[in-house]
């Protein structure tokens, strides 16, 4: 793994780096600290700092640009007529990419000599064979277009492995010897690397707008190419939700409808479980338990947030599914056909958002005032009569804030839908059928083995799409409530 | 005084209630406070009674996943009867038909008899030839002593012993056939069958759709380590710089605020959309591995960035102004009075926040699915440390959702077994991140 070497590498020159500048500073003072501007640490941080912070950026940005490039110069050396009618370029060039890794990998096992690997007249069945040898997964027999773009690919990569590795090594040289010309006694080596470390913490903060950037960029650009494919009435306005399994027939229906409602019907179920529940626990828990009951009841209700999904997930398919089948299914009361439906999901789900519900409603009850409680009593009011017409009142704002994030959460939540709502979109009212969600349809559309650039696999970012735009306007307007109403009684 | 003596003169109006009956409507009110008191009662009490029957049905349906149905037979080969089953053409096949004879000696000497077949025993054991000639073939020298086997039977055998098949139910096939069940009975009370801690639960890796017996979650626990100890190493630093900034050192402007808003955003989006963008951003436009721990544990970073910057700058805080104060009054720069003293204090809590950070990360499986980290690729452990990083492998979570997704219900035993360990894992980690608070927590 070359790119630990060359990391290591450059840490080492730092290192160095760090030694020699103390020493030189040292020197410079005449041995004497008390005649340096900051502490002799600062001078080797100094050289440190400035031999490795530039190389490694240039190797993280050399890392990210360099498979761009060579890319888009393989790609251009494979004619269209290399390209199957129901294949794409996309897949060639992973063909290609899988072929260069088996020539890397057979000539580092010794099973195939590096004048082969690089031998453009080299025959491609003796190649396949030579690479099926060695392990390498190739899918079928390589061609001659696809052994010349993986030769080149490969060429092209170790050169620019080789030219990585010397400009970085170089950068960080130069870099060392820049910090050691100023290792003098007067420089102020600690503004510098106090600036520099300012530096790296506003970069580890910005990492969030990165994130965020990248998001709504993946997402937009994939959506818009989805558009392209997909005419963008029909995902908004389609009652049908039925995508070919070829996965790239042109015979889908790609309707986001069904899946929304089934989305909103299960988010639904799960507030109707959890509002009342969660709220009424906070109201318990905050007014009328004991110390000893709150400080047992509370962590153990949030146990059930910090159980993963996965797990509640197993308990609608499992549990939750086949005892409402007894009860409501053939057996019982028969308007129930399979365990997974939208009242699995939405009751197991409920049960999740309990916590969620109860815990910020805890919170916002307690920060009303005491003296409006005392006020209200004063009136000679019930300690529920206060709660009803006092303090639910006043964290009103609070309250709908955090229903308003328990279900910007429903609506997120991927694997109790996955495993507990069943397959099937439809638009229907009744709570017994399985429907499914935006959430299960983007895992299902991404799992699958379809082409990523087919309308089938494209519709997955659209979905994203709609779900992130829908979850980030439900928090800004949670954030928004809780926010514009939070200081009123400060 | 004047009043006083201006009502005496009348005579005192009775007003017809007693403070010690209540009326009507008292009783109402009173009624209504008990009412809503039991309200909030029975909604704690559902609350609990939630997590009592996840718990049980958690242990009660995983427990079998951590014992397995075994043939227990004490076999003896000679060193005559070796080489003539090497000699054979179908050298497995001998050693079925000394295993078999060996059966039936055991039986006998219990005065049991039952009727069975070489079938019989491979839909009992699968291929049990084939282990006993690689035993053999390893350890020549237990040649002629006695040595005990314990055979891993068929997933259906332990289907009928853990009451999953049920003999009414069964239909005759390849599998299992009715006329096993009554050498299975008879097995069972010569003390042949038994069950024995399934080792290979915990150790192993996926075996594919038709094994459902010899399915381990171990792979996919190496899996999920090296995806842990990537976001240790990336989302601890980065989230500690991150907060330090916004906490100490940010300016109030557009640009903070702008951090502030994104962080909060980010701790809300749905887990889904985070393998959207490792799928977009990290595989197709990077080309980084598919299915790599390495790939898993970048997403899960960017997910747990918001989780652990949070808790930092809450535990940041919390360490009052006086120690900054104190710092910067003895000529300490403001960064070391930040890195020298804040930081330290505060670190107790930023490993809290950090522990459950990680816990949140471990149990996540949405994003993992969209990156490819599926069950079934979860095949074995990877050689060294640096493929464990980037060979395709599973995480626990991932590894459960596949078994559970699989059409043969002996896959959820084993799904339930693997949440087990899941919970154990997450367990610890909270059990130690609340012993830290415990032990470290200062208040100012």
């Amino acid at each position: 793994m070359p790119i630990l070497w060359l990391f290591l590498i450059v840490s080492g020159i730092a290192i160095a780096g760090y030694y020699l500048g103390l020493a030189r500073v040292m020197q410079s003072a005449g041995g004497d600290r008390r005649h340096m501007h900051s502490l002799p640490s600062y001078y080797g941080g100094n050289v440190a700092i400035k031999a490795a912070v530039p190389a490694l950026l240039l190797m993280l940005v050399w890392l990210l640009v360099q498979p761009m490039i060579v890319n888009n110069s393989v790609s251009a050396l494979i004619p269209d007529s290399a390209i199957d009618e129901n294949s794409s370029r996309g897949l060639v060039l992973s063909e290609v990419r899988r072929a260069a890794d088996g020539l890397n990998r057979a000539v580092a096992q010794g099973t195939m000599h590096a004048d082969l690997a690089n031998d453009p007249q080299a025959d491609p069945d003796e190649v396949t064979s030579r690479l099926q040898d060695a392990g390498a997964i190739v899918t079928s027999q390589i061609t001659r277009p696809i052994l010349n773009a993986a030769q080149s690919y490969r060429q092209q990569t170790q050169r620019g492995n080789l030219l990585m590795s010397g400009a970085v090594i170089v950068l960080a040289l130069l870099g060392a010897l820049w910090g050691l010309r100023g290792a003098q006694a007067d420089f102020r080596a600690r503004n510098v690397v106090e600036t520099a470390v300012k530096m790296l913490l506003i970069g580890a903060a910005s990492i969030a707008i990165l994130t965020t950037l990248g998001i709504v960029l993946s997402l937009v650009f994939n959506t818009i190419e989805f558009f392209r494919l997909y005419p963008a009435s029909d995902f908004f306005f389609g009652t049908n939700w039925a995508p070919s399994f070829s996965g790239r027939g042109g015979s889908s229906d790609l309707g986001v409808l069904p899946l929304l409602w089934g989305t909103f019907y299960i988010s639904v179920v799960a507030l109707a479980v959890a509002i009342p529940i969660g709220l009424f626990a906070a109201v318990y828990l905050s007014e009328y338990a004991s110390n000893g009951v709150r400080a047992v009841a509370k962590p153990l209700l949030e146990v059930l947030a910090g159980i993963p999904t996965i797990v509640y997930g197993l308990f609608a398919l499992l549990t939750v599914g086949p005892l409402l089948v007894s009860v409501f299914g053939r057996d019982g009361l028969g308007i129930m056909q399979a365990g997974t439906a939208v009242i699995t999901a939405g009751l197991v789900m409920g049960i999740m958002l309990i916590p969620f519900v109860s815990s910020l409603s805890d919170d916002i009850i307690n920060a009303v005032p005491q003296a409006m409680r005392d006020g209200s009593y004063g009136l000679g009011a019930t300690k529920s009569e206060t709660i009803r017409q006092v303090v639910l009142p006043a964290a009103l704002p609070g309250i709908v804030g955090a229903i308003l994030l328990a279900a910007s959460r429903a609506i997120g939540e991927t694997m109790i839908v996955v495993l507990g709502a069943g397959a099937a979109a439809r638009l229907s009212l009744n709570p017994f059928d399985a429907m499914t969600t935006v959430t299960a349809k983007i895992v299902s559309q991404l799992t699958g083995d379809a082409d990523f650039a087919s309308p089938e696999a494209l519709v997955a970012f659209a979905l994203g799409m709609t779900l992130f735009v829908i979850t980030l306007a439900l928090n800004v307007f949670a954030l928004y409530i809780v926010r514009k109403y939070r200081e009123q009684y400060d | 005084m004047s009043d006083a003596s201006l009502s005496s003169g009348a005579a005192p109006k009775p007003r017809g209630k007693s403070l010690l009956v209540q009326d009507a409507r008292t009783r109402k009110r009173n009624a209504a406070e008990k009412r809503f008191r039991a309200y909030g009662m029975t909604a704690i009490l559902i609350g609990l009674f939630f997590l009592v029957v996840l718990a049980v049905s958690i242990i009660r349906s995983g427990a079998p996943a951590f014992t397995q149905t075994v043939v227990d037979v004490e076999f003896t080969l000679t060193e005559e009867q070796y080489t003539a089953a090497e000699g054979e053409l179908f050298k497995t096949k001998a050693y079925e038909g000394l295993l078999i004879e060996e059966i039936r000696t055991a039986l006998d000497a219990r005065g049991i008899e039952v009727a069975f077949d070489a079938d019989a025993i491979q839909r009992l054991l699968g291929k049990p030839g084939g282990t006993l000639r690689e035993h053999y073939r390893a350890n020549e020298q237990d040649l002629g002593s006695p040595v005990a086997f314990k055979l891993a039977a068929a997933s259906r055998v332990d289907g009928y012993l853990t009451g999953r098949v049920t003999r009414d139910a069964l239909q005759d096939s390849r599998f299992l056939q009715g006329s096993d069940l009554d050498l299975i009975d008879a097995l069972v009370d010569a003390g042949i069958i038994t069950r024995a801690f399934n080792w290979n639960f915990i150790t192993g890796a996926d075996s594919g759709v038709d094994n459902p017996g010899g399915a381990g979650i171990g792979a996919s626990v190496v899996g999920s380590f090296f995806m842990m100890l990537v976001v240790l190493a990336l989302s601890l630093p980065i989230g500690v710089a991150a907060s330090i900034y916004l906490e100490e050192f940010a300016p109030q402007n557009r640009f903070t605020d702008l951090i502030e808003v994104n962080i909060s955003n980010l701790a809300a989006v749905p887990s889904i959309v985070f393998g959207i963008l490792g799928l977009a951003v990290f595989i197709q436009f990077m080309h980084l591995p598919q299915s790599a721990p390495l790939v898993g544990g970048l997403v899960l970073t960017l997910m747990t960035l918001p989780t652990i910057i949070i808790s930092t700058r809450a535990s940041l805080k919390s360490v009052p102004p006086s120690i900054r104060d104190a710092a910067l009054g003895v000529g300490a720069s403001k960064m070391q009075a930040v890195f020298h003293h804040v930081l330290p204090l505060a670190m107790p809590g930023i490993l809290t926040g950090t522990i459950i950070g990680l816990a949140q990360a471990l149990g996540e499986t949405a994003p993992l699915l969209l990156i490819g980290m599926v069950g079934f690729v979860a095949r074995g452990y990877p050689d060294g440390v640096l493929a464990g990083f980037t060979e395709p492998n599973s995480a626990m979570p991932a590894q459960i959702y596949t078994w559970a997704a699989r059409a043969d219900a002996s896959f959820y035993e084993k799904a339930w077994g693997g949440i087990i360990i899941l919970l154990i894992f997450l367990l610890t980690m909270n059990i130690i991140a609340i012993i830290l608070r415990r032990r470290f927590e200062r208040r100012w």
